[in-house]
């Protein structure tokens, strides 16, 4: 004979499992739907494919302390800013690359946003096609992983300027932040608060570049 | 020689504080050139007294990061503990050579940006060297500050104060630029936006120092003792040149 109090346990232990059963359906019934949410939010309009350009990138060489001139070959968007933003990833990509001559850990990644805002002429009016100061947003993995030192942190900084000013000349003026703030220098020398003039790099002939270099 | 008073009540309409001060200006004048006259004639005693001291030529010396603030990795040592025995070294060498030495920090310690250069301004020095060490590059790197040049003015503002000396910075960079050559080391020149240099009053470059490479032969670990002694030598060496050039004196 079973007793009473074991029947009564079994029933309760019987129907805690079927509650459990049911709730766990709902609960996957509601993660189903989440996940449909999800991708009904996803873009459904294929990228369009741009055709490839030429674009002129002043790569950083720390062994002869000057800037090459790398004429590549890149689909870049038509908008401004995102073109910039395109640009720099890609030379942040050759400095993260392996053997690269002037290492920087971070690539494409590393460039947040770039905004390209009217500089205001004397009066203080802001003139349609006027040039355009730049500000470019850096992570804070990259300023925190570049490699500290005046020569190389300064190679970055002209190496950012002339290729944007290379690629846009209306871009005469180049600001720094950091995640969004202001922060004092990129890894311990090299000023980020000034606004540096984005055509200030003195051309040089170099053996070691061919094409080309630039000195800070 | 004698010099008058102007009375205010014999000029009709006259500012009365402006006529006093002009007289009072009068009265000093005089007595100015009643001084040079008794200055510029030859006297016994004056050729008796021995000569005035030259002024003391000052360098600033400037070792970089310090305390929290570690710096670049240099060899097997922080940059700051590199910078800070380079600085010493080298302040022995000129010292030893008759200049006077004013450091921005003898020790690992925390020193602001902004104290660095107040030490610096304050010391009216005719040559300001800030010290650096990094991995990247070879040799000695010469960075002046890539501010534009502007025109000696009575102010200038903190971030700007090396403009009007942007080109005797440039000079004394092309003298260490000699000596550290002569001395068998690489040497690369440039310009950067250092915010202590920037804020400098004097004749001012970074100096950075970098392991030696050279094309073909062995490199040499940038904290190497003797690397560091001839840094230091060769740095000292054109301190020297540019003391025997006349340095150009106190103004930009």
């Amino acid at each position: 004979m079973i007793p009473r109090y074991q029947t009564i346990l079994f029933i309760v232990l019987l129907a805690a499992s079927a509650a459990m059963g049911v709730i766990l359906w709902q609960l996957r019934v509601h993660a189903h739907e989440r996940l449909l949410r999800g991708q009904d939010s996803a873009p459904t309009q294929a990228p369009a494919v741009t055709p490839a350009e030429q674009a002129t990138l002043l790569v950083a060489d720390d062994s002869s302390d000057s800037l090459s001139r790398q004429i590549l070959s890149l689909p870049l968007p038509q908008n401004p800013e995102a073109r910039s933003r395109a640009l720099l990833g890609k030379l942040f990509d050759l400095y993260a690359a392996s053997g690269a001559a002037h290492p920087v850990p971070g690539g494409a990644a590393s460039v947040a946003q770039v905004f390209l805002v009217p500089i205001p002429d004397a009066g203080g009016k802001k003139i349609p096609g006027a040039a355009q100061l730049a500000v470019v947003n850096l992570t804070g993995t990259f300023a925190s992983g570049h490699p500290s030192g005046i020569e190389t942190e300064s190679l970055t900084i002209l190496s950012i300027c002339a290729t944007l000013n290379a690629n846009l000349p209306r871009v005469t003026q180049v600001r720094f932040l950091v995640d969004g703030q202001p922060r004092a220098t990129l890894a311990g020398h090299t000023d980020l608060t000034r606004t540096y003039v984005a055509s200030d790099t003195v051309l040089v002939s170099d053996t070691a570049a061919p094409a080309g270099g630039a000195r800070p | 020689m004698s010099s008058r008073t102007l009375n205010p009540r014999l000029i009709p309409g006259a500012n009365t504080k402006a006529v006093r001060a002009m007289g009072a200006l009068r009265v000093a004048a005089g007595a100015a050139v009643l001084v040079l006259s008794v200055a510029a004639w030859p006297s016994p005693l004056a050729a008796q007294a021995p000569p005035a001291p030259a002024p003391r030529f000052v360098v600033v010396l400037d070792a970089a990061h310090g305390g929290d603030d570690a710096g670049a990795r240099f060899g097997n040592q922080p940059e700051k503990a590199y910078t800070l025995a380079l600085s010493v070294r080298l302040r022995s060498l000129l010292m030893a050579r008759g200049f006077a030495v004013v450091t921005t920090r003898e020790s690992d310690a925390n020193v602001d940006p902004d104290r660095r250069v107040e030490i610096a301004n304050r010391a009216t020095a005719l040559a300001c060297i800030s010290l650096h060490a990094a991995e990247s590059g070879s040799g000695v790197h010469l960075f002046t500050s890539s501010l534009a040049p502007a025109p000696a003015s009575r102010f200038h503002t903190w971030q700007t104060a090396q403009a009007p000396w942007i080109v005797r910075s440039a000079a004394l960079a092309g003298e260490l630029n000699a000596a550290l050559k002569n001395s068998g080391l690489t040497v690369t020149l440039g310009r950067t936006a250092l915010p202590v240099l920037d804020s400098l009053m004097c004749p001012a470059v970074a100096v950075e120092v970098a392991p030696e490479q050279p094309a073909g032969g062995d490199a040499q670990a940038g904290d190497d003792p003797s690397y560091q002694a001839h840094v230091a030598e060769a740095l000292a060496a054109a301190l020297v040149e540019w003391r025997a050039d006349g340095a150009g004196g106190r103004r930009p």
